[in-house]
């Protein structure tokens, strides 16, 4: 198959519509403007519909709306405009809706700026919105795999019924990778019975809901929610390590970070020091099983993040604590320079964790 | 013997959960009436707002999705938009529509979405208690209004359908009142027509319906309609403030 070369968000927006999306709600903001450029461009001809909303709170709710009524969905934004669909999020994961979420991170907090950051880990993985529940998160590191991912992040939504967000940055939307897009994808016909598309006088109505006003019932809708988490954290995680085999040092990154690791990992071999990287390709859930594996193994972990100390919680929390674990953050907009890690290596190959 | 008034087939066997003396019950009565005449219920999906009515996914027997406050005419918008074919309304108060959904019913007018607005004026928040609303009166007295509202505090209602009508995209906005039998019948027209124009692919259709809530007004059944006969219906005044008839057709063709 032939290979396209293609920023990361239209890739994000061909690779949708290849999965059967035909509907895309929307509001502009920096640096994810190119898909909805992309969908607003491309619906009108294959039939389907992009829509700019007046707000993000009103995407997310149309989403809500063309998702209950059975169709593939999509949005994206970037990070203050998550905040602003978080209500939304939540109604979702409440209502027990499939659908999927694009936030190609900027720095924060406030308005923060418009370089590349990784500052709403917590964001994506604590639950974005109110309440109990998870989203799935996917974190690629290139074009061809925001690709793979966002084909994956349809059916997982179709098949556990929730929100499926796609957590890149500024780097990862900007630039450019020749990729294969494969059309033969599943294009999500699968039934919906519970969708809402007129009862036709043939069936009992279909209600969709996230109001239970009986604390026992609600209880037992969060226990159920629960128990499918159970299900999704045993066989969704997914991780890529490289050199980890024989590492004394492993570095945790995900997104375009994870990418510059490799860089710092090279050069910390030509030292003598056994550097290697996991990186999580889902960070909810998180590969915990993959990362204790190493734990054994390895002298140290270090994570990396373009954020103040977010994802280390999950490095520690997945090790039990067993080795130490450094942080090297760089936030704000700005991007790690591999001599940056490889300065922590070194800091951490000598003893010092902080 | 021959039957010659039931309950219409769009409304359950749920019992309805509004206080004695609330109008919610004749609206939504109006609207299963309509659904049965029109014979749509098979093919219409209600959206439940959040306020006293949140519970409107149990009266009707069309689909239904409760959507977050003050969103639901941008979920009947997402609908509406997957499946032009079905018929869709959102059903909302007035502190839903016209406070913290203000944007959404805004614009979703203004796109001429093909929805049907029911919007019930009480001029109150009911379910959290009484507190005042975008459309309180001047000097009314409600929890969080409590020396009456003070307009240069707390500024002016809004008049929905007044504003409304200025939007191009706003096919139909009309105020009506289920205070009498006669106003009941005029509401029935006016909420047959809100449906039939989406039907007939007009565009964004809204009737606002003047309300009483006597349990947050503090007043019997009686005094409340009386109360908004003589302060509601002078400030918010009946009557059809935009009706494009067949003119929207070209824009939403």
């Amino acid at each position: 198959m032939e290979k396209v070369l293609m920023k990361g968000n239209e890739a994000i927006a061909e690779a949708a519509i290849n999965a059967g999306c035909r509907f895309f709600f929307g509001y502009p903001i920096t640096p994810q403007t190119e898909v909805a450029a992309y969908m607003a461009k491309k619906m009108p001809k294959i039939g389907g519909t992009y829509l700019q909303a007046e707000s993000e709170i009103a995407a997310i709710n149309m989403v809500i709306g063309a998702s209950a009524a059975g169709a593939r969905v999509l949005t994206s934004s970037s990070s203050p405009g998550i905040s602003l669909k978080s209500e939304g999020l939540s109604y979702l994961a409440g209502c027990d809706l499939p659908a999927v979420i694009v936030n190609i991170q900027r720095g924060g907090p406030g308005l923060g700026g418009i370089q590349p950051s990784q500052a709403d880990y917590f964001l994506a993985t604590r639950s974005s919105g109110h309440g109990d529940f998870h989203m799935i998160v996917l974190a690629p590191n290139n074009i061809q795999e925001i690709v793979d991912v966002t084909q994956k992040a349809f059916d997982l939504a179709d098949k556990y019924r929730m929100c499926v967000m796609i957590l890149g940055d500024g780097i990862l939307g900007q630039m450019m990778e020749p990729a294969i897009i494969d059309a033969s994808g599943n294009t999500g016909a699968a039934q919906k019975p519970w969708a809402l598309t007129g009862t036709g006088g043939k069936r009992k109505k279909n209600i969709v809901n996230s109001l239970y006003l009986q604390p026992e019932e609600l209880e037992e809708k969060n226990f159920a929610r629960y128990e499918k988490y159970k299900e999704i954290a045993e066989n969704e995680a997914m991780c890529e390590e490289y050199k980890t085999d024989d590492a004394d040092i492993i570095l945790v990154s995900y997104g375009a970070t994870s990418r510059i690791c490799k860089n710092a990992i090279t050069m910390a071999r030509a030292e003598g020091i056994k550097a290697g990287l996991l990186r999580p390709i889902t960070l909810w859930p998180f590969p915990k099983k993959s990362l204790m594996a190493r734990a054994d193994g390895a002298k140290a972990f270090i994570s990396v993040e373009m954020s103040m100390g977010q994802m280390i919680e999950d490095v520690k929390l997945a090790i039990e604590c067993k080795k130490p674990v450094a942080l090297c953050s760089r936030t704000g907009g700005i991007v790690h320079s591999p001599e940056d890690i490889l300065a922590k290596i070194k800091a951490v190959n000598g003893g010092d964790f902080s | 013997m021959s039957i010659v008034f039931e309950k219409p087939k769009a409304l359950s066997e749920n019992i309805f959960h509004y206080c004695p003396g609330c109008t919610h019950g004749i609206i939504h009565r109006l609207i299963a009436e309509v659904l049965d005449e029109l014979d749509i219920t098979g093919k219409t999906v209600g959206v439940a707002p959040v306020g006293c009515s949140v519970l409107a996914y149990n009266y009707f027997e069309c689909d239904m999705i409760q959507a977050a406050h003050g969103r639901a005419p941008a979920v009947a918008t997402g609908v509406k938009r997957v499946n032009p074919d079905n018929i869709v309304f959102t059903y909302q108060g007035d502190g839903d529509l016209a406070a913290i959904g203000t944007a959404e019913t805004v614009h979703s007018a203004s796109r001429g979405e093909n929805i049907t607005v029911i919007f019930v004026n009480n001029a109150i928040y009911g379910m959290t208690g009484g507190q005042m609303a975008p459309t309180t009166l001047p000097g009314q007295i409600t929890q969080t209004s409590p020396y009456g509202r003070d307009i240069k505090q707390a500024g002016y209602p809004i008049r929905v359908c007044e504003m409304l009508a200025t939007l191009d995209g706003t096919a139909y906005a009309e105020r009506v009142s289920v205070d009498n039998v006669k106003n009941i019948r005029a509401a029935k027209k006016a909420v047959k027509k809100a449906f039939t124009n989406q039907v007939e692919g007009k565009g964004f259709s809204i009737v606002e319906v003047i309300s009483t809530c006597p349990t947050n007004w503090g007043l019997s059944p009686e005094e409340s309609l009386n109360w908004l006969r003589e302060n509601m219906l002078p400030y918010y005044p009946l009557g059809v403030y935009k009706d494009k008839g067949s003119e929207s057709e070209a824009q939403n063709g």
